[in-house]
């Protein structure tokens, strides 16, 4: 394949495909995940291709899905679970909180869990309820789980083969409003570290911080800054557990500025854990409290509102404005 | 013993299913009557039973005297570890005092390649998997979570948030039948366990993909003070019908008749033809936990009904009938039996604390930034109690 451009969903089932093929141990398992190639068409092709025993179409039933996946890591098996929708993993929760997230601990080490959950979050598509949230915070405060999310093809192709790799649980939340994004892929290039942040855009004055969806939105909110003579720097965080905060922090000391972007609700969102902990580590060099853009304390609107509701670009600058005027 | 001597004894807690006064025009449905499998009755004569015997026919004096010591030996292990909470050794024990012939029954019909998934109940299957009983005291001492290794004895990590276990048991055994291997898998739950969807979902998903899973249920009749009636409206096995695999009531006090269920189901799942529920029809004779009070909500009448069903009385009683068994050997098992005691009793009083640092050991596999940083943290701060002597007062904040 070498370079190609590839939406972010192909990059995903392309990393899939290399998976399977190379790991016997792995599996695909999820509601609709085998003929249909899954709702947003991220397992398109595989089960066609490596049968009906490596790419497993379940009951539609989330506990059962990752309470399987759980027996079959336990079995020696890399299963690779698909939750359909953000919204539909809360009857997994308990599984994932009790059980995934603690086996290692609960067990001194002696046995792993290298389960990957992907599920495609957040909004932008004009969705009915429960098929637009973000709900990385409410895995993210669960010591054992790890949690990611791609926002470019490269990263989705890559993270997912780094995080199949690992031996922890990770929750891999792919932006769908992203799926169909182009972006080049290759498959030959050497990936940094999963858990890395990444300067994606290098600025002076002020520091975004956001990841999967929110990085575009970002990047598209330092172009229309710059052209008012504003130097942003945008991070791409890609992992919210653990936080990269040391490129933060530099970026931080360099800017002295710096707004949290993210579609999940501000409140005890990961923007508050970056606010907290960069005060902490760079206070001295903040011209300016840390900033917050993200969800209201209100349940996901109606696909009508969501255009208000979802952080966009006026709303990320009206943030870099606050933080400037400090 | 019968199904009605079951039902009899259960009689003063069911008075409010039949005065309901709406019973005529919403008729309960209408289960059609348990059959309980019984091979040996609680006098210790043995039933003939044409499906099961043949499950049984390898049975010689010596294994029955095996299956007596497993059961009386267990029984001494629980007592000692309710003992060892009540000085204050442990913070808690779960008792499995009554189930004994459930659990051993269904342990020893076990292979060594099967795989178990207990509940935190399953002392007995633990001791015929040859895990240490003083490994399952770390846990209700506090010194751990747990911690043996899975894999040494095919025997899981005793699970505690109930029912969870049923679907890591169905996963592990479809990963079986991936593998095309000649084992099976069973999973332990109660009937407080049967109401949960884990458990339904577990029988979701080991019909659909014919998984080689044995759904052992131990139905104590109480899960901690609800009796079964507010768990369930038809006999528990019954219930596997609807999900496409056979249920069988075993009588649970029946060590015996456990062996044979359950070794009939195991090969059931191991010749491919899917999973099967046991419903181990037992009594829970002792509190839920050492924290629970059940003259609260149970009769004691009810519990002098199951003491006359004792699991361990009755294969005494089938020994002496039989000749199987003499003096000396229930004396010698008296000398084991207390030996035992002792050295789970020392073993736990050794049980050293573990380090602060544990705390941060085994988050992740791969590591963890802020694990490893808040480890940093806290390792600081202890060391600065060091530093400082005995005037911990003077300890500074670490920067």
């Amino acid at each position: 394949m070498a370079v190609q451009k590839l939406p972010l969903a192909k990059a995903i089932n392309e990393s899939l495909r290399v998976a399977l093929e190379t790991d016997p141990k792995v599996l695909i398992m999820g509601e609709d995940v085998g003929k249909l190639g899954g709702v947003f068409r991220v397992t398109d092709g595989l089960q066609k291709d490596f049968g009906e025993d490596r790419v497993i179409d379940t009951p539609l039933a989330e506990s059962g899905i990752v309470g399987t996946a759980i027996g079959l890591a336990l079995r020696g098996y890399r299963p690779v679970v698909e939750i359909q929708f953000d919204g539909f993993v809360f009857p997994a929760y308990d599984q994932i909180v009790t059980q995934l997230a603690k086996m290692h601990a609960r067990a001194l080490g002696k046995i792993k869990m290298p389960v990957v959950i992907r599920i495609p979050y957040g909004g932008g598509i004009g969705a009915v309820e429960h098929h637009s949230e973000s709900p990385e915070a409410l895995f993210a405060h669960v010591a054992g789980l790890k949690i990611v999310s791609p926002s470019t093809s490269a990263d989705g192709y890559w993270m997912m083969q780094q995080a199949i790799q690992s031996d922890d649980p990770i929750i891999f939340f792919e932006p769908k409003r992203r799926y169909w994004d182009k972006g080049e892929v290759d498959n030959e290039a050497i990936p940094g570290p999963l858990h890395k942040a990444r300067v994606t855009q290098a600025g002076t004055d002020v520091t975004l911080a956001a990841y999967g969806p929110m990085v575009k939105v970002c990047l598209e909110a330092a172009a229309a800054a710059a052209e008012e003579g504003r130097s942003v720097e945008v991070l791409d965080l890609r992992s919210m557990s653990p936080i990269d905060f040391d490129t933060i922090q530099t970026s931080v000391e360099k800017t002295r500025r710096l707004v949290v972007v993210h579609e999940a609700p501000v409140f005890y969102g990961s923007g508050a854990e970056i606010a907290a902990r960069i005060t902490e580590r760079s206070f001295y060099h903040l011209e300016a409290p840390v900033l917050r853009v993200g969800g209201f304390h209100a349940p996901y609107p109606p696909a009508r509102l969501e255009e208000e509701y979802l952080p966009g670009l006026d709303r990320v600058l009206d943030a870099v404005d606050r933080s400037l005027a400090y | 013993m019968t199904v009605e001597s079951t039902a009899a004894a259960r009689k003063p807690r069911r008075s409010s299913g039949t005065k309901r006064a709406g019973a005529k025009t919403t008729p309960q449905p209408k289960a059609s009557e348990p059959q309980l499998v019984q091979l040996l009755t609680p006098e210790g004569e043995r039933v003939k039973n044409d499906e099961y015997d043949g499950f049984v026919a390898d049975i010689t004096p010596e294994s029955l005297r095996g299956l007596y010591r497993d059961m009386v030996l267990t029984r001494r292990f629980d007592a000692e570890a309710t003992s060892l909470q009540r000085q204050g050794e442990l913070g808690l024990w779960a008792s499995l005092l009554g189930q004994e012939a459930a659990q051993i029954g269904s342990g020893r019909a076990l292979r060594d390649e099967d795989y178990v998934f207990p509940t935190y109940r399953e002392h007995g299957v633990a001791w015929c998997r040859g895990v240490d009983p003083t490994n399952l005291l770390g846990m209700f001492r506090g010194v751990n979570h747990g911690g043996w290794d899975p894999k040494t004895n095919n025997f899981h990590l005793y699970t505690i948030v109930i029912g969870s276990q049923t679907l890591h048991a169905t996963g592990y055994a479809m990963g079986v039948a991936k593998d095309g291997a000649d084992s099976a898998v069973i999973a332990y739950f109660g009937d407080g366990a049967s109401s949960q969807g884990d458990v339904a979902e577990s029988f979701t998903f080991s019909a659909v993909y014919n998984a080689p899973v044995v759904f052992f249920c131990q139905n104590n009749q109480w899960a901690i003070s609800e009796p079964t009636e507010k768990q369930m409206r038809v006999p528990l096995y019954q219930r596997a019908q609807g999900f496409g695999f056979p249920g069988v009531r075993v009588d649970g006090n029946d060590v015996l008749a456990c062996l044979a269920v359950t070794r009939a189901a195991l090969e059931r799942a191991r010749s491919g033809e899917g999973p099967m529920l046991v419903e181990a029809f037992t009594y829970r004779m002792g509190a839920h936990t050492t924290s629970d009070d059940p003259t609260k909500y149970r009769a004691d009448e009810e519990r002098e009904a199951w003491e006359a069903k004792d699991p361990i009385l009755r294969l005494r009683a089938y020994l002496e009938r039989e000749s199987a068994a003499d003096e000396a050997f229930f004396a010698a098992l008296e000398k084991e039996s207390e030996a035992l005691g002792r050295r789970v009793r020392e073993a736990v009083r050794a049980m050293p604390d573990p380090d602060h640092m544990a705390i941060f050991e085994h988050v992740y596999a791969d590591g963890h930034a802020l694990v490893d940083e808040e480890r940093a943290q806290f390792a600081a701060y202890e060391a600065s109690f060091a530093d400082s002597g005995s005037d911990a007062g003077s300890v500074e904040e670490d920067k």
